[in-house]
């Protein structure tokens, strides 16, 4: 997986590219680890991702829950098949989807 | 006549690539539709890593996928095999999706992902080995 990191001021848009997974998600984790102190706005960009496992929706859960008293989070971009996985584990209910 | 492979490797979690592109290769070869295919992905993650995990801890050990695929209707069964402690993962409560993000506990999904997009899963203890099968169709 690629991490593509844009930081303007106080937002930060990270743009995912391949596989968010057991294997990959570390990296995610560390770079919000290493960015999300003083954001604002978080986006994720998932033009270039293919799909999402349960350990890259612990990442995006441990993001929103960080992102709660800093500003709004967002995820853009999504397929049908990470659609279907924020839909069937709810957490559509919860990410604010463009 | 099913079309039947098998690969053994060690169950540790720098081989889930390599198995993921073991069964995309044989996917491709029996054009499995996109979706079908990132969903299998997305099921190899979150099963060969529970095998890494904990099949063998402290230890480690082996995990054999076999990749069975099927003629009417056309799909596909993948099965995992490991000779590691007794575990059922379809014995598992289902996690509650409606909680909000502050209440969800970090954790608890992989499975409930699987048996949601997989079209059957099973679960048997033969001999010495956790055998677990998922069967999606195309």
């Amino acid at each position: 997986m690629n991490i593509q990191k844009i930081k303007q001021d106080s937002q930060l848009t990270l743009a995912l590219e391949g596989r968010l997974d057991t294997v990959t998600a570390p990296a995610l984790e560390a770079c919000l680890n290493e960015n999300i102190a003083g954001i604002t706005a978080l986006t994720f960009d998932l033009t270039g991702l293919e799909y999402i496992s349960s350990a890259g929706l612990r990442v995006l859960l441990s993001a929103q829950k960080r992102m709660a008293p800093q500003g709004p989070m967002t995820v853009k971009h999504v397929n049908e098949t990470i659609q279907e996985i924020f839909d069937v584990t709810g957490f559509s209910d919860f990410l604010h989807i463009e | 006549m099913n079309d039947i492979h098998e690969i053994t490797v060690d169950a540790v979690l720098e081989n889930i690539p390599a198995v993921t592109d073991w069964v995309n290769d044989l996917l491709e070869q029996a054009d499995c539709p996109m979706k079908a295919q990132l969903q299998l992905d997305v099921a190899i993650d979150e099963l060969f890593s529970n095998i890494a995990r904990y099949a063998y801890a402290p230890q480690t050990g082996k995990a054999t996928l076999r990749l069975a695929l099927l003629q009417q209707p056309a799909g596909v069964a993948l099965t995992f095999i490991d000779q590691g402690k007794p575990y059922d993962p379809l014995a598992k409560v289902d996690p509650d999706v409606t909680l909000s993000a502050e209440e969800r506990a970090i954790g608890g999904l992989g499975i409930f992902l699987v048996k949601k997009t997989m079209d059957d899963m099973t679960y048997a203890r033969q001999e010495d080995s956790n055998v677990l099968t998922i069967t999606k169709l195309f």
